[in-house]
């Protein structure tokens, strides 16, 4: 018989209307498990907001709030002042958004929250693009990546500017601690979780999670993908904990970045030499976070 | 700072949506076109297709072994994929 590695407790129940392979769901799965029954959830606009089922119907066993787009650091301020005014000490309020309603439209509330340095989680569930309202291109969205706000037909319009490096930007507002997790690394992310539960101060945590819909893969390689995103380093999983570097996972054997872009429908168009840029462009982010890591080693 | 309406919980709170019915009644299995089936005797159970369920289909049994929820798995394959022993066959559902 295996060994449960991550806890055994549900608090995301069944019958949620995600899609099939959905990431974002597992995201939400392993964010409950990891920090347990005393959690309180903001969302904003993004799929969870519909996820959780339509009116007396609710997928979670944890408290939520649904907010507007913009204001998800607002709200988990307003719950934690909450709180300590009356005295609560024990609940981990947790703010869980889209990369839409965080790097783009909800960056100042968010900003704002960290800087305050309110006691707080901050979980981006990376899908790439606006999913829940039809793939509209974001801010997170990888370069070369079709949306149906950045079409490839004969124009040729796929998105050109880069990915929006939202974790760059948390450590640049000097917050405890900020770590990027990956679904396909379940022990790694319910750990990362935990770890934030003892340190005061805002937590930022960004997720990666596969959308077969958008990403145009078929649902049962959600996983795989996720894994593979690490493995080829497009997504390298680490920690900055006050300003110390710390990458927790170095691929053994790294995934050309070609095999990971092959299997998603979304890169189906990319020409060769593009692949080969995006490819440099990796290698460059990773040589860069080894040398941080190589840097940052005696803080 | 003292209030003077402090109410005791939720159910005191003026008419508010509140919700509080788990979502287990809805039965998602009818979106289902392909059915995992688990050949018990190549499963080994090691739980990853539980670790790695979006759905919280796979049900671990008092004894260990592992049950498919029918009723709400949607058939995405993923603990087909992602089975080290090729434990679990995706069958067309008729």
């Amino acid at each position: 018989m295996g060994k449960i590695t991550i806890p055994e407790e549900e608090y995301m129940h069944p019958g949620h209307i995600a899609c099939l392979g959905c990431g974002g769901a597992l995201a939400m799965r392993y964010m409950l498990k990891a920090l347990g029954k005393r959690t309180m959830v903001s969302i904003p606009a993004c799929c969870w907001a519909i996820m959780h089922g339509k009116h007396p119907n609710f997928a979670l066993g944890v408290p939520l709030v649904n907010t507007a787009f913009e204001v998800t650091g607002a709200s988990i301020s307003g719950i934690r002042a909450a709180l300590d005014a009356k005295g609560i000490k024990d609940v981990n309020v947790v703010g869980f958004a889209g990369d839409g309603g965080t790097a783009d439209i909800g960056i100042q509330a968010l900003s704002g929250a960290v800087e305050r340095n309110t006691n707080i989680f901050y979980v981006m569930y990376d899908n790439e693009a606006y999913m829940n309202t039809g793939i509209q291109r974001s801010g997170a969205t990888p370069p070369g990546a079709w949306t149906t706000t950045t079409p490839v037909g004969t124009t040729q319009d796929w998105k050109k500017a880069p990915k929006k490096n939202m974790v760059e930007i948390m450590v640049a507002h000097k917050i405890p601690y900020t770590a990027t997790i990956n679904i396909a690394f379940p022990e790694d992310f319910v750990k990362k979780l935990q770890k934030g539960k003892d340190i005061d101060g805002p937590k930022f945590y960004h997720a990666f999670a596969p959308c077969p819909t958008g990403w145009r893969h078929p649902p049962e390689i959600t996983v795989s993908i996720a894994k593979m995103a690490t493995d080829s380093n497009v997504f390298p999983l680490f920690e900055v904990e006050e300003g110390k570097y710390t990458i927790t996972r170095k691929p053994k054997k790294r995934i050309p970045v070609k095999e990971y872009l092959g299997l998603q429908g979304r890169f189906r168009h990319l020409p060769e030499e593009m692949v080969e840029r995006i490819q440099r462009e990796v290698d460059r982010e990773w040589e860069l976070l080894l040398r941080k890591e190589e840097y940052t080693a005696d803080f | 700072m003292k209030h003077k309406w402090e109410p005791e919980s939720c159910r005191d709170l003026p008419y508010t949506p509140i919700m509080d019915r788990p979502t287990t009644y809805n039965k998602t299995g009818v979106w289902r076109t392909y059915r995992p089936i688990v050949d018990k005797e190549k499963c080994t159970d090691c739980y990853i297709c539980w670790k790695f369920c979006p759905d919280v289909s796979i049900l671990i049994q008092e004894d260990g072994s592992i049950e498919i929820d029918y009723d709400h798995c949607k058939g995405c394959g993923i603990c087909a994929e992602v089975c080290p022993v090729k434990a679990i066959e995706m069958e067309r559902e008729r």
